[in-house]
């Protein structure tokens, strides 16, 4: 408590109206040196005595963060003015910033300069914020040297010319960063040294190796003063511009004020705007929409090349508008009316660091010296970036981390730097890594402040837990978990009980996570930004510590553990009469695979209860199921793939499609009568503030591509419903057995993906559930590896008045926010696996060159896509090598390939043979390549 | 917004359990019979006590005990625009309310039958914490002005924002839209007259916040009894006895 002792007080004015606010100056502030002998050192965390203390200005922060994140660089003392700058501009810099400073492995320390009594600063007449702060660094920075009184260095780095003349001018030590950094010996950091225009650094060398005579090859972006005005009026619209992941000459901008999305074609549209930006865009005049849009196709759309890819799970991941084909323009369909316009400014950046490799190139006579390299990001939305390197020898054929810099209107690519290596190229391990960097997946070890909110070990149920009044002691009844086979991570597990009126009871019984997960701790934290665990191929990031996933909380067999439980009553024709929840301690007396609880159903020789009570079990899966599927809901196939990996090298030995079982579809079934019966109990608590689970239906846009195939072979689809869809799709069927599932996946693919949301935060109406048939649906099953199940358990328990409902809750925005995150990470989990399971297919096919059956899923101008049942797969097979002209003809109507004067011809649904073989066209980067047989 | 900076900083200066620097002095108003001036930082009260005195309205007379009467108003120049105020509008009319509740509370008023006690508040500046800055103010000048209390009642305000407990807000951190708990307290008797917040806040997270201000009202009950200590010893010093 403060008695105000030691404090002067001063105030500030400013402003129109008069605000007066106060400051207090304190001297308890501390230097941060760790042997300082004056000031308190418990939190010091700055160097031993040989160290130089380094103060850094702004801009060095805001445009030299990959230096600063290397290890290399420590001792650092970052002021408070600094702080307070960086946030303003630059907020990601920031939270980088806020993160070093964090850090128990780092030596950065924030000193609170405007807080201390001899270092505070007070503006003087006429002087800019600009210089005021300036002058506060080297006020701050004169202290620290006469504080520190000879005992280590200290030094100024600033790139500011005029403020570092002032500060030698003043006695200080002061030096660019690129002088610093050259002095500590190391080529290496070098690189990551941002050498821009503006600072006047080394410009004469840079600017040597640029063609003298260069034209703009895009045009000046707008200023910003025009750029708002322009808004104003309505000339000009703002939006977020989104790259096509799968063609990255076009990109949209959702915009409000014209309420459609405006299409951008081709990079000079784009002007220099990146995925995620927010942009200022002008339409074109509407007679050119059509043309831009060839144009951009011929100038550009030859330059890229498709590879093999996995097949698309939803419309999320499949290719969006139309790839390049020379479509007739009288079959233009609607999508090429939408309105098309052009950037004119960006005006916010979405710059971040990419991952990827440089172009190969030869190397430049003299190695050692500086050479300009092309870096290639493995996110195709991103351009390529030229890079200035001094380890060109070192780095070609690494995959590395680049960060963008600048892009001026002269310069065909942006400039950036190196951040830095991963690791070889296409070694496993870099290239896992590379997955998850790429998809922002946060891989690193759970922190100590996590671990710390974990149980002792090792847990066992303690007394308490039976005492309590809201858990109901099951461990009597006969509960069994059914997983895939290795499952450790089990989060569900079941029971069916006959009871004497002849009806069931079911029970499925969830891990009580929120039991040890409270909310707002680290642990908490950490889940919630996790948001899931990543499945790759042969490996699992994990959203809690192992010792939840793997023991505390995993319902293995044989142990007692807690649960969250719903039980039902449940009549033979399964209609249930009855719902209850609560929490419970249940003893599981097997943990089943999908083969063993199959195979025990399948064996009439077995009478004993658990096989009873999975036949049971069953039996009310499949009416329940029935029904469900009469209700419209849609039974959508997709091709999953299942590795088999070598333990010792982790190589992928065999690839085959995933086996769906009946006992897979009875654990679904129940899961999802559990979760809706969960929906309904939270939302009917907290209408405004539940978590659920919605998938929107597909519009008539979206379903076109699968329309326009089944018209060219004369099947007839209704799309009006989901019922009528499903009936339809029943009544596909053809002389091939395997076309009703090639139509399902084809209509698989149209359809948008499920998203988390707030029920505040819509109307009743948009909670349907599509693909389910259901009016309400969330997640509850899995709280182990999904931060949704944490949340909807919580508001559950709240709901049952067992625990009361964390502040989250209580602030809209914030839970709107959490869900966002939850789409987000979910997304990039999925996004994830599919990567690790093309990876792992390239490194199967690597040394098996396979000769397979396929079947044609879409024409081309130059050949046609092919899907692949047996791998799951999908990819180009090109009629015409590349460069060469065209001798067939497409025909859009019957989805029909024929060579000009022959009558070969090809089209879609066709099965064709072709063989597989991995190729290296350049050296390190293998492909995946389809040929015709 | 960042109010709590990264080592636990508040954007003033302060740290989060630390209150502003609190000035208090009596005998502001001359031909009052106890009077009183309080700052909290920026903030600025004067009160003034007239009393115990003869009824002026009959009919307000109450038999076994003293009737106290308040009236709180706002200075036109005490914040940033400069508004004419109206009087009596529901916020002064409400504050008038609290203040009069929470002196009557410690005011020994069945030792002064048939009498009246007038207590007039007026914020000179405001820069938040008016409420608990009139209350102590108030507290000061019934003492100067002699009045039998059965203890000192002060008060502070406490908040909650970036996840920590703040005491004392100041108006940029009152703005924030935040809970803002004050509390007035017996501080002897360890007695709590006054709670008010109006905003949401967990039980357990309330009641960190609420114990913060607890610990501020005794602080500034302690600088109180040191004012009037160091009055009465001047006092003293003037009859020079
Ligand atoms: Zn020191």
């Amino acid at each position: 408590m403060l008695q105000s002792k030691s404090f002067m007080k001063m105030t500030r004015h400013g402003r129109a109206v008069k605000v007066v606010r106060e400051h207090y100056l304190r001297d308890d502030i501390y230097c941060g040196v760790q042997y300082c002998k004056v000031c308190d050192t418990k939190d010091a965390r700055l160097g031993s005595s040989e160290s130089t203390i380094l103060v850094v200005d702004t801009n060095v922060i805001l445009h030299q963060i990959d230096l600063l994140e290397n290890p290399a660089m420590d001792d650092v003392v970052v002021l408070d003015v600094v702080m307070e700058e960086v946030k303003n501009k630059n907020l990601s810099v920031y939270n980088r910033l806020k993160a070093l400073c964090t850090s128990s492995q780092r030596k950065f320390f924030i000193f609170y300069n405007e807080y201390h009594k001899d270092t505070y600063v007070k503006q003087m007449v006429g002087e800019t914020s600009n210089d005021r702060n300036d002058r506060a660094i080297r006020v701050a920075t004169q202290w620290y040297q006469n504080h520190l009184a000879g005992s280590s260095r200290v030094l100024l780095i600033t790139n500011d010319r005029e403020n570092k003349r002032k500060a030698i001018e003043e006695g200080l030590s002061a030096e660019t960063v690129e002088s610093y950094v050259k002095s500590l010996g190391q080529p290496g950091l070098l690189d990551l040294v941002v050498v821009s225009s503006s600072e006047d650094v080394n410009v004469m060398e840079v600017e040597e190796t640029r063609p003298s005579k260069r034209k703009a090859i895009y045009s000046e972006h707008k200023p910003m003063s025009e750029i708002t005005h322009g808004l104003h009026r309505g000339i000009y619209h703002q939006g977020k511009l989104r790259v096509n992941r799968y063609n990255p000459f076009e990109a949209y901008v959702g915009s409000e004020s014209i309420g459609d999305e405006i299409i951008i074609y081709g990079r000079s549209n784009m002007n220099r705007a990146f995925d995620g930006d927010i942009v200022a865009v002008e339409l074109l005049p509407q007679d050119q929409w059509h043309d831009v849009k060839k144009l951009s196709i011929e100038d550009e759309g030859k330059d890229e090349e498709e590879g093999v890819h996995l097949v698309p799970g939803s419309a999320d991941d499949a290719p969006r508008g139309t790839v390049p084909s020379a479509v007739p323009s009288e079959t233009m369909n609607s999508t090429s009316c939408r309105p098309s316009g052009k950037v004119i400014g960006i005006i916010k950046r979405n710059w971040q660091s990419y991952c990827g490799s440089l172009e190969p190139m030869s190397m430049p006579a003299g190695d050692g010296g500086v050479a300009y390299a092309l870096f290639i990001s493995k996110d195709r939305r991103i351009p390529k970036i030229r890079i200035q390197t001094r380890q060109l020898g070192n780095l070609l054929n690494k995959r590395i981390i680049v960060a963008v810099d600048s892009w001026d209107c002269l310069s065909r690519y942006p400039s950036g730097h190196y951040v830095r290596t991963i690791g070889n190229i296409g070694d496993k391990k870099t290239e896992d890594e590379v997955i998850l960097i790429e998809n922002d997946i946060n891989s690193r070890p759970f922190s100590m402040q996590v671990l710390a909110c974990l149980p002792p070990l090792p847990w066992n149920l303690s007394p308490e837990d039976l005492m309590n009044p809201n858990r109901v002691d099951l461990r009597h009844v006969r509960v069994f978990s059914v997983d895939p086979p290795g499952c450790t991570d089990i989060d569900d597990a079941l029971h069916c009980t006959s009871l004497s009126n002849g009806n069931f009871e079911v029970g499925v019984h969830i891990a009580d996570v929120t039991n040890f997960v409270h909310p707002e701790t680290p642990l908490d934290k950490e889940a919630s930004q996790r948001g899931t665990s990543v499945y790759l191929v042969d490996r699992r990031i994990d959203m809690l510590p192992k010792p939840l996933t793997e023991d505390i909380c995993s319902l293995r067999s044989d142990v007692e553990r807690l649960a969250f439980s719903v039980i039902w009553e449940i009549t033979p024709q399964a209609e249930i009469t009855s719902t209850r929840y609560t929490k419970s301690v249940i003893k599981s007396c097997a943990a089943l695979s999908y083969v063993e609880a199959q195979a025990r159903m399948d064996d009439s020789r077995l009478m004993d209860p658990l096989t009873t009570d999975l036949r049971n079990l069953n039996s009310l899966a499949k009416i329940m199921r029935q029904r469900r599927i009469e209700r419209g809901a849609l039974t959508l196939a997709s091709a999953e793939v299942k590795f088999q990996i070598d333990t010792e090298t982790h190589d992928p030995l065999d690839i085959g499609i995933y086996q769906i079982r009946e006992a897979n579809q009875m654990i679904e079934e129940f899961m999802l009568a559990a979760n809706i019966s969960v929906a309904e109990k939270i939302l009917k608590h907290f209408p405004l503030c539940s978590l659920l689970r919605r998938h929107p239906s597909p519009t008539k846009d979206m379903l076109e591509p699968l329309l326009r195939i089944t018209a060219s072979i004369g099947l007839d689809l209704d799309v009006s419903s989901s019922k009528a869809l499903a009936d339809s799709l029943d009544h596909a069927v053809g002389e091939d057995p395997y076309f009703n599932k090639l139509i399902r996946i084809l209509a698989t693919r149209c359809m948008t993906q499920a998203v988390y949301f707030c029920s505040g935060d819509l109307s009743p109406q948009e909670f349907h559930h599509y693909g389910l048939a259901a009016p309400l649906y969330t997640h509850f099953t899995s709280p182990i590896r999904r931060y949704a199940d944490v949340i909807v358990h919580r508001l559950l328990a709240a709901a049952l008045g067992i625990s009361k409902l964390p502040p989250v809750f209580l602030d809209r925005n914030q839970l709107t926010s959490v869900s966002d995150n939850l789409n987000y990470r979910h997304r990039n989990a999925q996004m994830a696996s599919r990567a690790s399971v093309e990876l792992n297919t390239v490194i199967y096919f690597r040394k098996r060159p396979t000769d397979t059956e396929a079947r044609i899923v879409k024409i081309r101008a130059n050949g046609f896509i092919v899907f692949v049942p047996k791998f799951g797969i999908e990819g180009p097979v090109y009629l015409v090598k590349r460069g060469e002209k065209s001798d067939w003809l497409v025909d859009e109507a019957n989805q029909r390939v024929t060579k000009a004067g022959s009558g070969v011809n090809y089209r879609v649904l066709q099965a064709v043979k072709i063989h597989m073989e991995v190729v290296e066209h350049q050296p390190n980067r293998p492909k995946l390549e389809l040929t015709l047989i | 917004m960042e109010y709590v900076k990264l080592s636990g900083f508040r954007l003033d200066g302060r740290r989060p359990t630390e209150m502003r620097h609190i000035h208090a002095e009596v005998g502001a108003v001359a031909n009052a019979d106890g009077s009183a001036s309080f700052e909290m930082g920026n903030t600025k009260v004067i009160a003034a006590v007239y009393g115990p005195k003869e009824v002026e309205n009959k009919g307000q007379q109450i038999g076994n005990k003293a009737l106290v009467r308040c009236e709180y108003s706002m200075a036109n120049f005490s914040t940033g625009d400069r508004a004419r105020r109206p009087k009596g509008d529901r916020r002064s009319t409400e504050l008038s309310l609290v203040i009069r509740q929470t002196m009557e509370a410690c005011i020994l008023t069945h030792l002064m039958p048939r009498s009246q006690i007038d207590i007039y508040v007026q914020v000179l500046q405001a820069d938040g914490g008016t409420r608990s800055a009139c209350i102590n103010a108030a507290t000061l000048a019934l003492a100067d002005a002699g009045i039998p209390m059965c203890d000192l009642v002060t008060s502070c305000a406490a908040g909650y924002l970036n996840s920590t407990p703040l005491l004392d807000l100041n108006y940029l951190e009152d703005s924030a839209g935040g809970p803002d708990v004050t509390v007035g307290l017996l501080s002897k008797l360890d007695k709590v007259t006054l709670l008010q917040m109006d905003a949401k806040l967990p039980l357990d997270i309330f009641e960190n916040v609420m114990q913060l201000a607890i610990e501020g009202c005794k602080a500034i009950a302690n600088l109180i009894r040191q004012v009037l200590l160091e009055n009465t010893k001047k006092l003293e010093y003037l009859r020079g006895t």
